[in-house]
């Protein structure tokens, strides 16, 4: 399944998203190579700090962008699966007890009698089927 | 070397350029951004709204995708079918159900109740003819994954509608009303999706918890048929007799528990102390997964057909009904039964031991109904 949405991401991501990321990107770039330009000169000449100030913050703050929206929009792709939680059957012995926690098989449910108990030769009970789900850590409301 | 050189020419040229250059760029630019945002800002916050609906419904169409494939895989795994039935599935997917007429509501719900038995009988007809290898149990699963499957294929058309809608359109409310309910419909987009496995499996769902306190407390005592797809078990219980009634499983379905709770009403001649019904509830945000709450009233879901049935039946004896639920949300509801919700089932059977005890007396009739889909849950 995951394979299926690798191999398509590419074709998912618009190409005018793509256009304008790569030309800010660029743009950003050429912020930051004037930036440099001013600083050298600064050093050279005894120019004016201001302009490489602002042409850095330009560059830095497009390159954040241009980044954060690759980023995210690759990230949003990556989500596209549907996700199979672990799902887990309890064979039980009615007679001594013992129990088995497995995961789940086609043909299995709830009190359907299954193979014989390796201890005592009964036939043993499909008790439970369920699926764990580990929660994150709650957003604790005052409410 | 070059670079050096190339950026000594730059910093000559910005230099001349000065800062007072760059100050004027700057204000033209903010006056510029400004002059644009007034004259454009509805326009670029419109295409903004459908850049987020199109992410979302390029979502709608993988998970509608992979539902529609894992359908087919499952049909061809389970029913062996001669030919693909790839054609099948796809029809099966745009089937529809037309609601009765209530311009005059008189007897609507009889009508009701012959349209959706109709569209059972049809949808178990096509699902043999697609997978004639599968016996009833695994029918009833491969029908409810092919109606999830359907859902999804629902979502996703509605969805793309109003998107293709708004964008032809330009209307802001349009595209607005449907990128507002865009969180809640993917909610539910991704419930189906989780189903899919679920039904294709036979694996229990959440709503299936009060088919399994019926399931738990019919266990280990002779059961028998009292309507269509449902089953009741007589047992003894704290002194007096009662009627268990649940969907017959493991198959996936819900059966007609208005009928049978009917049927045993009039077996016995209406002397039944009082009516408990067990069912899965929509809890609200903030509520705790699997808590257990009691009522009164009819705890059932679906379009009411059988709500009517017991209501009807309870009028005419005057018989008390308590309700006992299970709080989940949608995605719980619909996807393999969680473990906090399998356990609060040993909490519900306390919770009717307590109801009995308190509202009969020794010697009592009580029906006990479990309500949900029982896929994956024996009797």
């Amino acid at each position: 399944m995951s394979g299926t949405s690798a191999s398509t991401t590419t074709s998912r991501i618009s190409s005018f998203v793509l256009l304008v990321v790569f030309i800010t990107l660029a743009l950003s770039l050429v912020a930051l190579i004037f930036a440099a330009a001013l600083v050298v000169g600064y050093f050279n000449v005894g120019n004016d700090l201001t302009g490489a100030y602002v042409l850095l913050a330009l560059g830095i703050l497009g390159i954040a962008i241009s980044t954060y929206v690759l980023v995210e929009t690759r990230r949003r792709l990556s989500k596209l699966k549907i996700v199979v939680p672990p799902v887990m059957t309890t064979v039980e012995c009615r007679k001594c007890g013992v129990k088995n926690v497995r995961e789940f098989q086609r043909g299995d449910y709830i009190f359907k009698e299954t193979d014989p108990c390796q201890k005592c030769n009964d036939k043993m009970l499909i008790t439970a089927i369920y699926r764990e789900v580990k929660e994150k850590e709650k957003e604790r409301f005052p409410f | 070397m070059n670079i050096i050189l190339a950026l000594m020419g730059a910093q000559t040229k910005l230099a001349q350029f000065g800062d007072t250059s760059i100050t004027w760029i700057l204000n033209i630019l903010f006056y510029v951004i400004f002059i644009v945002f007034i004259f454009y800002g509805q326009r670029i916050q419109m295409y903004v709204m459908l850049r987020e609906v199109e992410v979302s419904l390029y979502k709608l169409k993988f998970i509608k995708e992979e539902g529609r494939k894992i359908a087919v895989e499952t049909i061809k795994e389970i029913g062996k079918p001669q030919a693909d039935p790839t054609d099948k599935v796809d029809r099966f997917l745009e089937y529809f159900t037309i609601g009765p007429q209530n311009l005059d509501p008189a007897g609507v719900v009889w009508k009701l109740e012959h349209i959706l038995d109709v569209r059972d009988t049809r949808f178990k007809d096509e699902v043999k003819s697609m997978a004639p290898a599968s016996d009833e149990i695994q029918v009833n699963n491969l029908e409810n994954t092919l109606e999830a499957a359907s859902a999804l294929n629902f979502i996703y058309k509605v969805i793309r509608h109003y998107y293709l809608l708004g964008k032809k359109t330009l209307s802001l409310y349009v595209i607005m009303q449907i990128q507002m309910i865009l969180p809640l419909v993917m909610r539910e987009a991704e419930a189906y999706a989780s189903a899919l496995k679920a039904f294709a499996y036979g694996q229990p769902i959440g709503d299936g918890a009060g088919a399994l306190v019926a399931a738990k407390l019919m266990h280990g005592y002779e059961t028998r048929k009292v309507a269509k797809d449902c089953v009741v078990a007589t047992v003894p219980y704290e002194g007096r007799t009662a009627f268990v009634i649940k969907a017959e499983g493991p198959g996936g379905n819900v059966g007609k528990p208005g009928d049978a709770i009917k049927a045993v009403i009039e077996e016995n001649e209406g002397k039944i102390a009082t009516v408990i019904m067990i069912d899965a509830a929509l809890k609200l945000e903030g509520e705790e997964l699997g808590e257990v709450a009691e009522g009164v009233g009819a705890a059932i879901g679906g379009p009411g057909v059988d709500q009517y049935k017991i209501e009807d039946s309870l009028l005419k004896y005057h018989i008390s009904i308590n309700a006992v639920v299970i709080k989940e949300d949608i995605g719980d509801a619909v996807s393999p039964l969680r473990k906090e919700v399998f356990d609060s089932t040993d909490k519900v059977l306390e919770r009717v031991k307590q109801v009995v005890v308190e509202k009969t007396k020794e010697g009592d009739k009580v029906i006990i109904a479990g309500i949900g889909n029982t896929i994956g849950i024996g009797q």
